[in-house]
């Protein structure tokens, strides 16, 4: 019961704010989502504790009944399992800061605000359908949900045709990835006969040789849907070749880049591979493809946020590294080190976007690093919570992300597998890397002289107390999140914690391997960020000229970085503009000339034969009686030939 | 044959309706001032007689086989009458005003009701063109009845020099197919018939002949020609009485002639028929584009309709016979209903016949403007309206029998059609308001109200005029 009242309240406070929100203003439509969404954190908070501490029995809690057409059945239930608790709980903690957050956030904003609580209620609420589904159906639901309520808060301002663009990029973006996960949805029903997770996971053993014949090839049934229900993930967690909406996504006000496109939807990628563990353990090679790919995004974005100039952007691209090791460590069968990571990165980056918002909000909506500069003694808390963010990411000792990248680099590299050992190297790399672009984004914002203009400057002050307290809780989360918890996810207790919500085959023993890695693999990543710190001091405190003639001498690659690896021009090249001169030819050749000629053309036939039936009729009568005459000839003539 | 006597009982109701007509006639003469509304009144009440007594009549043959009273030559006469008397009931107004109210008027329209009624009932070569020149006769004259009009006079004249023509060809024909068959019986030429192969070439040429002959009266596509300028000279209640009985009349002996005595020869004629149809449908559609005389309009709508109603003859099947007679009852009844708006088409006593005449109408006169939208939406064939069910059935005998050509061409014509009757529509409703007509007479407006809630109201109540034209069709395959 509590479990239901906290996914369904947020859709309550997104309903009362967003229908009634005209009527009953901002300040109640504001404060009755954030109370349902407190409701809910409560609530969520209280299931989760019962369920890991209170002795309660995971289960499936039963709301009401969809599909229900021969046999394909999908009714609307909420699994109370240790992952969806986890999630349930994190996500209303982090959702309902950041509603809280917004309310500072977003006083100053030129629109009623009502719409925007009922777009981060609804948003909230999808979310809590999709980590509590019974049943892919309900799981879609929830994922095209996200989907839209991320479609409308990046597009919340609708009047800028940059947030209308990127809105639509995420929604087409997504879209793509999404049609693989349905084709995935479909394929599970066809070799199960249900898309009901338990009856799933209860039959993977008897499909384990079945096989699919795709374009003359035999593939095993498993690994295809386990490929696509990861394509389906890539999109959501904007891995490499679908990431490029992540980052355009920033369009959105800062805290729907930090709950959305940071904490909570971008992870249902990592939560999906998780939640059908059962299925990916069974296709080694599908998992193989995950490793591979999360290695390559979580490299390849460090890569690209070291040259962003846009404080959000360079986050945004740490997130899609972020998500990139979440993947490496679900790859490698360590399901509860992703989700381990997934948490503590919740928090660490919620709070460094916050943290950005709050820099922004100081500097009267200035988003770009080259103007900033020197801003730490102006917004010192500010600056402490961007100084903890940073450490938590890099994964220095004591914050969270320490505990949880740590994790995931010793399983990677206790995993074995070639893969594995790619995904380690790329993740030490990316590592060093992480340092470097937080301690960049540090520097460039808070130190050295000011760039910002003289206007700007003398507005600069510390958030209110309404944005400031979130951040502050956040700032907990991030130091203790790991340290906290990773006793109860990673520890030897693990198997008493996740009580078989995360499967790990019979032979996946990662979790007892990474124990017992060397320490120097252990240390590796605190060094490697120590390292990262101490190059982007040399380079932006220590000789502040050092950058510019790096990327002069280096340009080439300056430029490649810069422009993200020309993914959005390649994508422009190939997909976009033969998809617009493919409709402009549609357009113009097929519906206006041939659709619409074809009528009008018919139209003026008949008008023009109509011209000349009537010629005849000239009124004279021998005419008529020729007419006659000749018609039965030509019937005589006709009758007889045909005969 | 030796069985069938002169059983002059058959005929009761064209005898009757004969002397009715005489009387009337002399009565009309004898009296000192000229009185067409007893005249009008009288022939309508020898018209319901006629139709009391068509009902209730005896079946079988007479005239030692010249005519037969069945279901079929029932259903036609039921709806020749009701026609005739619709036609003499919307003429009283129009004639009063343009000084042509005689007496002679509902005589003639009761005459070539007695001809139109032995047409549907010959059964004998002899009798068909007796009926058939009995009808005609009346009908020359009644085209030119307005005779100080040019346009009147014109159109009688052109109608009877075509009409002799057509019925010369109709004599030639019957005179080859008797003198190589011996035989102007139906039921006689049926039986020399039964073996398509070894009939003559001369007796099918004479087939074609009686078929032109009989396509001149359903004016249908080559020997069309008459139709538009006599519709357009011929006063308006004449027009409306060409427009419904003597289609039906004349249909009705296509439909007997060729299933009857020429239904073995169906593989030799069906494909002449599916020609006529096509010619004519399209014709029908294209015509009428241009026209901006509403009567003129109705001549080409009247061509396609018939077009229309041949693709159940050339379905040849029960099926079709079924589909045609429907299609007679529902086009009479929305073309007189037609007539009846075009009839109240006038401003200070003269008649307007242009469809621009119709602007605004659902202003000036919304009850008119809505029967004429009914009559064009039903003559368009837009469900659920009756002209619907009438393409619907002769469409569905068609495939059944396999013309998928006649029943797409139909379709697709319809279309071309609909843009017409959809106009007049548009004209009515769109665009800026006429001068408002003249009052209109009660005979119109019940006419028009009537057929209107038939038209409408087919869809309800169609079942027992189904089974009827069912009992009808299965009388000519008996």
């Amino acid at each position: 019961m509590i479990y239901a009242v906290a996914v369904f309240a947020p859709l309550v406070g997104s309903v009362i704010s967003g229908l009634f929100g005209r009527a009953i203003g901002d300040r109640a439509a504001e404060l009755t989502s954030i109370l349902c969404m407190v409701l809910a954190a409560v609530c969520g908070a209280v299931a989760f504790a019962d369920l890991v501490w209170g002795g309660a029995t995971p289960g499936v809690v039963p709301i009401a009944s969809w599909f229900d057409v021969g046999g394909f059945r999908a009714p609307w239930a909420l699994r109370y399992d240790t992952l969806a608790a986890v999630m349930v709980a994190m996500v209303t903690l982090v959702s309902t800061l950041i509603h809280i957050y917004s309310v500072g956030y977003m006083a100053h904003d030129e629109y009623p605000t009502y719409r925007f609580f009922s777009y981060l209620s609804l948003f909230s609420f999808a979310m809590l359908m999709l980590v509590t589904a019974d049943n892919l159906a309900q799981l879609f639901f929830g994922w095209e949900g996200v989907g839209l309520a991320s479609y409308l808060l990046i597009g919340y301002w609708y009047d800028r045709p940059s947030a209308c663009a990127a809105a639509i990029k995420a929604f087409v973006v997504n879209r793509i990835a999404d049609l693989f996960f349905v084709i995935g949805i479909a394929l599970t029903f066809f070799r199960f006969g249900s898309i009901e997770l338990s009856t799933i996971f209860a039959a993977v053993p008897s499909h384990m040789s079945d096989s699919y014949v795709l374009f003359g090839h035999n593939y095993r049934s498993l690994e295809v849907i386990g490929v696509l229900l990861f394509i389906g993930a890539m999109g959501k967690s904007a891995q490499i070749g679908l990431h490029t909406w992540l980052p355009d996504a920033m369009e959105g006000p800062t805290p729907v880049s930090a709950l959305i496109h940071a904490a909570t939807m971008v992870t249902a990628g990592v939560f999906l591979m998780a939640r059908m563990s059962p299925v990916m353990e069974a296709a080694p090679i599908a998992k193989e493809i995950v490793v591979v790919v999360g290695a390559s995004t979580a490299l390849f974005a460090a890569t690209v946020g070291c040259t962003q100039n846009d404080i959000k952007r360079v986050i945004a691209y740490s997130t899609c590294s972020q998500l990139g090791y979440m993947f490496i460590a679900a790859g490698v069968g360590a399901y509860q080190v992703a989700i381990f990571h997934l948490i503590t990165h919740a928090f660490f980056k919620a709070l460094l976007f916050l943290g950005s918002g709050s820099v922004i909000h100081a500097m009267s909506g200035e988003q770009d690093m080259r103007k900033m500069g020197g801003l730490w003694r102006k917004i010192p808390y500010t600056y402490a919570v961007m100084w903890v963010g940073s450490l938590a990411l890099a994964g220095l000792p004591i914050f969270a992300g320490y505990y949880s990248k740590d994790a995931i680099l010793e399983a990677a590299f206790s995993a074995g597998s070639a893969a594995a050992r790619y995904g380690f190297v790329c993740g030490v790399a990316a590592a060093f890397l992480t340092a470097f672009y937080s301690w960049r984004l540090l520097f460039m914002t808070f130190h050295g002289e000011s760039r910002a203009e003289a206007h700007v400057l003398a507005h600069v002050h510390e958030s209110p107390p309404v944005m400031t307290v979130p951040l502050g809780v956040l700032s907990l989360g991030a130091i203790f999140s790991g340290m906290g918890f990773r006793d109860l996810f990673i520890g030897s207790g693990w198997p008493h914690f996740w009580r078989g919500s995360i499967v790990n085959a019979a032979g996946n023993n990662v979790l007892e391997a990474m124990e017992k890695v060397p320490a120097t693999i252990g240390t590796l990543p605190v060094v490697m960020g120590l390292l990262g710190i101490v190059l982007a001091y040399a380079m932006y405190i220590a000789m502040p000229l050092l950058p510019n003639i790096l990327a002069r001498t280096f340009r080439p690659v300056y430029l490649f970085l810069l422009n993200k690896w020309y993914f959005d021009e390649l994508y422009d090249a190939i997909f976009v503009r033969p998809g617009f001169a493919l409709a402009r030819m549609l357009w113009q050749v097929a519906d206006a000339t041939i659709i619409d000629g074809v009528p009008n053309g018919v139209a003026s036939l008949a008008t023009e034969s109509s011209a000349q039936a009537v010629k005849l009729q000239t009124g004279s009568i021998a005419v008529y009686a020729f007419t006659m005459l000749i018609g039965l000839v030509a019937l005589l003539s006709i009758f007889l030939l045909l005969r | 044959m030796s069985a069938v006597v002169m059983n002059w009982i058959v005929a009761l109701p064209e005898l009757v309706l004969a002397v009715c007509g005489m009387a009337i006639l002399l009565l009309g003469v004898a009296q000192k001032r000229e009185n067409p509304l007893l005249a009008s009144m009288l022939s309508i009440g020898a018209l319901v007689l006629a139709g009391v007594l068509v009902v209730s009549g005896s079946r079988g043959q007479g005239y030692e086989g010249q005519l037969i009273s069945d279901a079929f030559s029932t259903f036609l006469a039921v709806l020749i009458l009701v026609g005739a008397a619709l036609a003499i009931m919307l003429s009283l107004e129009y004639n009063q005003l343009q000084r042509i109210y005689r007496f002679e008027f509902p005589v003639l329209i009761v005459f070539a009701a007695v001809g139109m009624m032995v047409m549907v009932k010959a059964t004998n070569l002899m009798s068909l063109y007796l009926g058939l020149e009995l009808q005609s006769l009346a009908i020359y004259v009644l085209a030119a009845f307005a005779r100080d009009d040019l346009r009147s006079a014109e159109a009688g004249l052109k109608y009877f020099v075509l009409g002799c023509l057509a019925s010369g060809l109709l004599l030639y024909g019957i005179s080859l197919v008797y003198g190589f068959s011996g035989s102007m019986d139906f039921a006689r030429l049926s039986r020399a018939f039964a073996t398509p192969a070894s009939v003559s070439a001369g007796l099918v040429v004479g087939m074609v002949f009686v078929l032109a002959g009989l396509a001149f009266k359903v004016s249908v596509v080559p020997f069309h020609m008459w139709t538009p300028d006599v519709y357009e000279g011929a006063p308006t209640p004449v027009t409306t009485f060409i427009a419904t009985a003597p289609k039906v009349a004349a249909m009705g002996l296509l439909l007997r002639t060729m299933i009857v005595p020429f239904g073995h020869l169906l593989a030799q004629w069906q494909q002449l028929v599916v020609l006529v149809s096509i010619a004519s449908m399209v014709l029908g559609a294209l015509g009428a584009i241009g026209q901006v005389n509403i009567k003129r309009l109705m001549a080409y709508s009247a061509i396609g309709h018939m077009g229309y109603a041949l693709i159940g003859l050339a379905a040849g099947t029960e099926a079709g016979v079924r589909g045609v007679l429907i299609y007679l009852l529902v086009y009479m009844v929305m073309s007189a209903g037609a007539f009846a708006v075009i009839l109240a088409m006038r401003r200070r006593g003269m008649a307007v016949e242009a469809i621009a005449d119709l602007a605004g109408l659902s202003s000036t006169d919304p009850a008119l403007a809505l029967l004429m939208t009914i009559f064009m939406f039903s003559l368009a064939g837009i469900p659920p309206l009756s002209g619907f069910f009438g393409k619907f059935y002769v469409f569905l005998a068609a495939v059944q029998a396999g013309q998928w050509t006649l029943a797409i061409i139909g379709v697709l014509t319809s279309v071309v059609g609909a843009y017409y009757y959809i106009r007049i529509v548009k004209v009515m409703y769109f665009d800026e308001p006429a001068a408002r007509f003249d009052v209109r007479h009660p005979a119109i407006s019940i006419a028009g109200g009537a057929t209107a809630l038939f038209t409408v109201l087919f869809l309800a109540i169609a079942g027992p005029f189904i089974s009827a034209a069912d009992l009808a069709a299965k009388a000519l395959f008996g």
